[in-house]
């Protein structure tokens, strides 16, 4: 008989064959990295189940490759086992999607490309492991997907790249009150998108699609994502989730001698090798005076039954944690606590203060404030007196506790917020905002991989003897060396401890990116939930070398502080909270809407509040509305006059080139990348041709997703990965041409070191020519041209063009090349002069500016995400970087100053220094995944340090999360205003 | 570069210069070229953890893997106490291209400023004339004696991975890698000239060397390393992924540091013909590429003539190999010298391909993975697969992939499936 033996990342599957290669025996279990004890305990089963029969052992996935090297066993890559498997279970089968704990696989069995194979790379999004994940986030078990999606009514667009993202666009919409069935569908379409786009990379996935592996055989309706996605019925052969296994069992060769073999696997469990960080606590003792020396930071809970007085509530209802408090006049604690989201933080605060009203029937309300992502939501429901940003919230909260604080570190649930106090303002924020790593409930999902509470686990890991060293990556990369480190023998202490130290180092390294901790400053305190656990308390104050301070209320600090501001800034003495009697008829509707304001079509959540009486004569109490999963405020009540928007203006003056006569031809150009600078240049140019100019329009997600499945590296930076649909859209144009030249160098404005464009925006006409099968029918003017060198462009740009459109006279093509520079010029100058105009009007009326720098194509809403809006509906004008750049002479940069681009950031922050205008300030906007932009955004800030000012940057992506965004520029108001005062 | 400190000429005579490793044997060459003219330099050999550590602590973590461990490796190499900081400089080549390749100097320094070790001079080793320093001016004999040694080294590297694999007597092959570099450096000693001249001989000398060496035939995989140069080459930054390739029963095929020097010069002469420029020194440009790609048809002949052994394949038949799959305008990073490259593999017989990047490295965007589509419709018997670097990558992951490319290739070569 044969034995086949799958090791994946979280699962054991085993099967036995018998001569005639039927089934007889399968098994499938999670291994919680326990593989050895499994494996022993499988063949142990088998043997019993056979006795005196004779078998061969084949092993196969990804962490069975170490086990089957040591043991001398016959491994199978498992890609390739799943197709020794389809052979045999399916054997006309065109392509099978697998998807198994970490892993994602299509392979492609028949068709032009021949036998291929696509397997996630360093990424493991969009897998079992991630489902899990946002069960877990959801507060449901993993099987109960199945059943909510089946009832969903509509769906979310969430980002699939990685968990981590993912995550960061489930979280506020369980914060805003999205319907758990709708999310639970919008997950498995997350799924299905993300494999597509992922792996197919171009290739079409079409014929007899068969689906293997767990999540695809539990989850149907993750299968009908797939359908629907790929315009298919696809096949789910029975045992589709013993494939792999199959697969090694018929490759084995060689019989096997399993009672030899067992007591070598159980000797491999002892042997650790993985490489490991020192414990952090050489012994129980030193726990002890470790754990003495933290209790002296407390703040008393003072217990005062039947307390009179005037009292303040502050909640902060944070991404997977409540946390209220209740202080007195002298801002002592009154009732603390530390609450589950479970979803839905309305219900936890609601028991919050009615068991308050309950418990101190006399005490008034003075005042009450929210923070946290739930902020606006919590306040709309409760009606509360007012919010602050948290990172406002947690400054006041330390000040309180350590007057000399001048380093803040809060690491909540799904947040790293730190920030330096330099004259008692806040000026240094660093925000997590690609990347989750460092956060509480990062060890949370792992937690519940073991099966266990997170306090029990980490724990567990406190006096662990060799913590597992997972130096400092993002989450996705965290899973597979969590892997790798279970294959070499770790123990789930060694796992937790060095999880807990990881999370330490993405703090410091990934989100602070400290070198020293002298940088950090003295009096540091750390507070946040994730504080709390003693492990990562620990691995922070030895990783800095220093002592710091941690307050008992580590985890409510939020919430004290945004109490302590009610105390201090609501007036009347009387809060206008929900009485008692609110509380107790209050009931949330939750519906959904799409809202019409403009053509982003916004999907609209509208929960209603009701907790009046229908005789209410005050109509105080009317219902309260609360809409969420808007872009603007447009719709919603915003109304403010608009203020000035360089961005808008910008995108109005590109659109409102008219086309042209159509004499010569009809010529596609798609808006993105560097098309949003040059687009005046190549529209005079043609439509002086008299060729009709095509413009693709604005991006949205629908553009997107038409041209994603032809992205041949899933890495590149979105606005590149956009550049497909721009060609689909075109293409469905029937254009005569689709023009989008090369270019290596961009205009040289003299005030850098060289004039490169990035290789991406130089390049990426090439992978658009090579790998989108639609522009082989049509003519791609994809040529190489130079237009920094305008002589010699006038005289080459004739022959570039006769080679698509002959027959044009060399003259009139000259004259037009002129004309584009001209137009570009012109252009230009318009933005400069408009952008100068603003910076003068708010001036000189006392409105604030924000410079926004980024690249050209920051200005497509789908990449910005309507940043632009969102800070003028704060408050503030906003200007481009290209409108002030040329203002600065070129001056000297830390840097290689090479590309055009990137050189206009350097002008930009030097010229909000040399403005010398508080009014003015710098928002640099950066795509993720963008290379150099790890080069600029550090010069941009110390450009901006050295003189004074402060530097904020928002990471934009495919999807990016608004509420972050909005605590980095509300953050930078707050402080702004500090600075006024 | 303000505020920059200059390698000068007293301390060239006290300092000791630490170099990055990247490739052993040509820059152990190198390195000697430079002892010989009174150069104190050490080719650095240190990796592991402490070395990927160092560069995430002083470099921006979303710089690209090479920047990292080049980085890192010198700044623990400082702080390791083997050297004296105060008399120790480095030195880092610095291409000029469009790649934020060329930014890693300003990184290095900036790391240098953050470890308190900003008084540590950097040399920067550019065609360009990029940053002068009075105690660096290496003469023209150094550079062509350099050149030469490279192009040594490249013959040597390709002979050495033909025979390797089948040797009979395990380090045979390297041993007279090793025999070789002492032997070049000791006629560089002899005459300035002397391994210019015997160029030929020398050449095939080594093929006779290396097809004399006992070895058994067997059954091999050939599978070609092709990517970002530095991941391409550097045992660390890949993984020991050469040394990974020959245990699983593979001969390797790498093309040669010559190519991605060529290509540089190349470009230059490319740029004018798309974009206009100085014709007078398009022309210099042309001849220079015209005598290397003399010299590289003589080494060709002269190894054929000598061994059984193939020589590595000249500049000019590389380039016509890209075959317009990307246009020759591409010239960021490798380019698209690593397109045709692939195509120059696939072509020979080698259509199993490995091809290596820095996570998220923007060229290969372009002209790695962005070409694979293509070149596997244009050749389906193509194998390539993408490899991403980074300090998260996990060996078992990348090696999951190699295997699974090795089952394919295997499968093709049986040229039945199973």
């Amino acid at each position: 008989m044969r034995i086949g033996l799958d090791i994946g990342s979280t699962t054991i599957k085993a099967v036995v064959l018998d001569a005639d290669n039927n089934i007889v025996f399968s098994r499938y279990q999670r291994h919680r990295s326990q593989i050895a004890m499994l494996c022993e305990v499988l063949l142990h089963a088998i043997q019993a189940e056979f006795p005196g029969e004779r078998f061969t052992l084949g092993i196969s996935g990804s962490a069975g490759m170490g086990l089957a090297e040591e043991l001398g066993i016959d491994f199978l890559q498992e890609v390739y086992a799943t197709r020794v498997a389809l052979k045999h279970m399916v054997p006309d089968a065109d392509a099978a999607i697998e998807l198994g704990g970490e892993d994602a696989k299509i392979l492609f069995l028949t068709g032009a490309g021949g036998l291929e194979v696509r397997m996630n790379g360093t990424c493991a999004g969009g897998t079992g492991a991630f489902i899990d994940q946002m069960a877990t986030l959801m507060d449901v078990p993993v099987e109960q997907l199945e059943a909510l999606s089946e009832a969903h009514e509509r769906t979310y667009t969430i980002a699939s790249r990685c968990g981590v993202f993912a995550k960061s666009d489930i979280q506020p919409l369980l914060n805003q009150g999205a319907r758990k069935e709708d999310i639970a569908r919008s997950i498995f379409e997350a799924v299905a998108s993300q494999t597509i786009a992922g792996l197919a990379q171009g290739r079409e996935i079409a014929g007899e699609v068969v689906y293997l592996g767990g999540p695809l055989t539990f989850f149907p309706e993750l299968r009908d994502c797939f359908d629907k996605a790929l315009g298919i019925e696809g096949i789910h052969p029975e045992d589709s989730l013993f494939s792999v296994a199959m697969g090694a069992a018929l490759q084995a060769e060689g019989e096997a001698d399993i009672d030899a073999l067992i007591p070598r696997i159980r000797s491999r469990a002892g042997a650790a090798r993985y490489a490991a960080c020192p414990a952090l606590f050489d012994s129980e003792l030193e726990y002890e005076s470790f754990k003495a020396r933290h209790a002296r930071a407390r703040v008393e809970t003072l217990s005062r039954p039947g307390y009179a007085g005037k009292v303040y509530v502050g909640i902060d209802a944070g991404s997977t944690t409540i946390k209220a408090v209740v202080i007195d006049e002298s801002l002592n604690l009154l009732k603390t606590a530390y609450l589950s989201n479970k979803g839905n933080p309305i219900p936890a605060v609601r028991r919050f203060l009615m068991e308050f009203y309950r418990e101190s029937p006399d005490a008034v309300i003075a005042g009450a404030g929210s923070t946290g992502y739930g902020e606006a939501l919590v306040r709309a429901a409760f009606r509360l007196d007012g919010g602050v940003v948290e990172t406002v919230a947690h400054f006041i909260a330390a000040r309180q506790l350590q007057p000399d604080v001048d380093f803040i570190i809060d690491i909540g649930g799904q947040d790293i917020k730190c920030f330096k106090i330099r004259d008692h303002a806040i000026d240094d924020i660093f925000l997590n905002e690609a990347c989750s790593s460092g956060c509480g409930s990062f060890i949370q999902t792992f937690a519940a991989t073991w099966g266990l509470p997170v306090d029990e686990f980490a724990r567990r890991g406190l006096l662990a003897r060799h913590p597992v060293d997972l130096g400092s990556r993002c989450t996705v990369f965290m899973n597979s060396s969590v892997k790798q480190a279970q294959k070499d023998g770790a123990t789930l202490e060694d796992i937790s401890a060095g999880l807990s130290i990881s999370i330490v180092k993405n703090a410091l390294y990934k989100v602070i990116r400290t070198a020293s901790a002298s940088e950090l400053g003295d009096h540091i305190v750390v507070q946040g939930g994730t504080f709390l656990n003693d492990a990562v308390l620990r691995a922070f104050e030895r990783e800095i070398g220093k002592d710091v301070v941690r307050p008992n209320i580590a985890g409510l600090m939020g919430a004290y502080g945004v109490a302590v501001w009610s105390a201090r800034n609501v007036r009347g003495g009387q809060s206008g909270i929900l009485t008692r009697e609110e509380l107790e008829r209050f009931t949330q509707k939750t519906a959904s809407a799409r809202c019409q304001g403009c053509q982003n079509h916004c999907q609209l959540s509208i929960i209603t509040f009701d907790s009046g009486r229908a005789d209410d004569p005050s109509g105080k109490a009317a219902p309260r509305r609360f809409v969420s999963g808007n872009r603007c405020e447009r719709m919603t009540g915003g109304g403010k006059a608009e203020l000035p928007n360089l961005y808008e203006e910008k995108r109005r003056m590109l659109r409102a080139l008219p086309e042209g006569e159509n004499r010569r031809g009809r010529i596609g150009i798609p808006m993105g990348l560097n098309m949003y600078e040059l687009y005046p240049f190549w529209h005079a140019l043609f439509t002086k041709l008299g060729f009709q100019v095509v413009q693709s329009p604005e991006s949205d997600h629908a553009l997107y997703a038409r041209g994603q499945r032809t992205i041949p590296s899933d890495t590149a930076c979105y606005p590149a990965k956009l550049m497909h649909g721009h060609i689909e859209w075109l293409l469905g144009q029937g254009v005569d041409a689709v023009f989008y030249p090369c270019m290596s160098y961009n205009f040289d404005e003299h005030r850098g070191d060289n004039h490169f464009n990035c290789p991406v925006v130089a390049y990426y006409p090439e992978v658009l020519r090579l790998n989108v099968p639609g522009l082989r029918a049509t003519k791609f003017i994809s040529d190489y041209v130079g237009i920094h060198r305008p002589k010699d462009f006038e005289r080459k740009f004739p022959k570039i063009l006769a080679r698509y459109f002959p027959g044009i006279p060399k003259a009139e093509v000259r004259q037009a090349v002129r004309a584009a520079y001209a137009a570009y010029d012109d252009h230009m100058a318009a933005v400069r002069r408009r952008g100068m105009e603003i910076l003068e009007d708010c001036r000189a009326k006392g409105i604030p500016v924000i410079l926004l720098c980024g690249r050209p194509y920051h200005i497509d809403p789908e990449i910005s995400h309507g940043i632009d809006r969102q800070i003028t509906q704060l408050g503030a004008a906003v200007v481009t970087e290209d409108a002030v750049n040329l203002q600065e002479r070129r001056f000297h940069v830390n840097v290689l100053n090479q590309w055009t681009y990137h050189s206009r950031l350097y002008s930009a922050a030097q010229y909000v220094v040399d403005r010398g205008d508080p009014g003015v300030n710098l928002v640099q906007l950066v795509s993720f995944g963008c290379g150099v932009d790890a080069i600029t955004t550090d010069e941009v800030r110390r450009i901006l340090q050295q003189g004074k000012r402060l530097y904020t940057q928002l990471k934009i992506d495919e999807i990016t999360n608004p509420g972050a965004v909005l605590i980095r520029l509300r953050s930078l108001f707050a402080a702004l205003e500090e600075e006024n005062k | 570069m303000e505020n920059r400190i200059e390698f000068t000429r007293e301390m060239r005579d006290s300092y000791t210069i630490l170099m990055p490793n990247m490739l052993p044997v040509h820059l152990k060459l190198v390195k000697d070229v430079f002892a010989l003219h009174g150069y104190n330099m050490v080719l650095l050999d240190n990796e592991g953890p402490a070395v990927v550590e160092a560069g995430l602590k002083y470099v921006h973590n979303d710089t690209c893997y090479p920047a990292l461990l080049v980085i890192g490796q010198f700044i623990n190499a400082l702080q390791s106490g083997k050297y004296d900081p105060h008399r120790t400089a480095l030195i880092i080549t610095q291409t000029g291209g469009g790649c934020r390749a060329s930014n890693y100097i300003h990184l290095l320094r900036k790391a240098l400023v953050k470890a308190h070790l900003e008084y540590v001079p950097v040399i920067s080793l550019n065609p360009a004339g990029l940053e002068k320093n009075s105690g660096f001016q290496p003469s023209y004999t150094v550079i062509l004696q350099a050149m030469l040694m490279i192009l040594y080294a490249d013959v040597l590297m390709c002979l050495k991975n033909q025979v390797e694999p089948y040797e009979d007597n395990r380090g045979d092959c390297a041993r007279l890698v090793d025999d070789w570099a002492d032997r070049l450096t000791r006629q560089f000693q002899r005459h300035p000239l002397a391994s210019a001249l015997g160029f030929r001989k020398n050449v095939r000398r080594m093929a006779r060397d290396f097809d004399a060496v006992p070895y058994t035939a067997q059954d091999r995989i050939k599978v070609g390393i092709v990517g970002e140069i530095y991941v391409k080459y550097s045992h660390m930054a890949n993984n020991h992924l050469e040394q990974f390739l020959l245990e699983q029963g593979c001969e390797v095929n790498v093309p040669g540091l010559m190519g991605f020097l060529l290509n540089a010069l190349d470009h230059s002469i490319d740029d004018v013909n798309l974009y206009g420029g100085n014709r007078l020194r398009q022309l210099g440009a042309k001849l220079l590429m015209a005598y290397a790609v003399h010299v590289e048809k003589a080494i060709a002949r002269a190894v054929r003539s000598a061994s059984r052994l193939a020589p590595p394949p000249p500049y000019d038949v590389t380039r016509r190999e890209l075959g317009g799959v990307l246009g020759v305008g591409c010239k960021m990073g490798e380019g698209w010298l690593l397109t045709a490259e692939m195509c120059e593999l696939i072509d020979s017989g080698v259509p199993n391909i490995v091809c290596v990047q820095p996570f998220g490295c923007l060229p290969n965007h372009i002209a790695g993975k962005g070409t694979i589509r293509a070149l596997r419709e244009k050749h389906p018997e193509a194998n390539i697969v993408p490899i991403d670097y980074d300090p998260g990558a996990t060996r078992v992951n990348q090696e999951n992939r190699l295997k699974l490319m090795l089952s394919v290739a295997r499968e093709q070569r049986a040229g039945a499936t199973p």
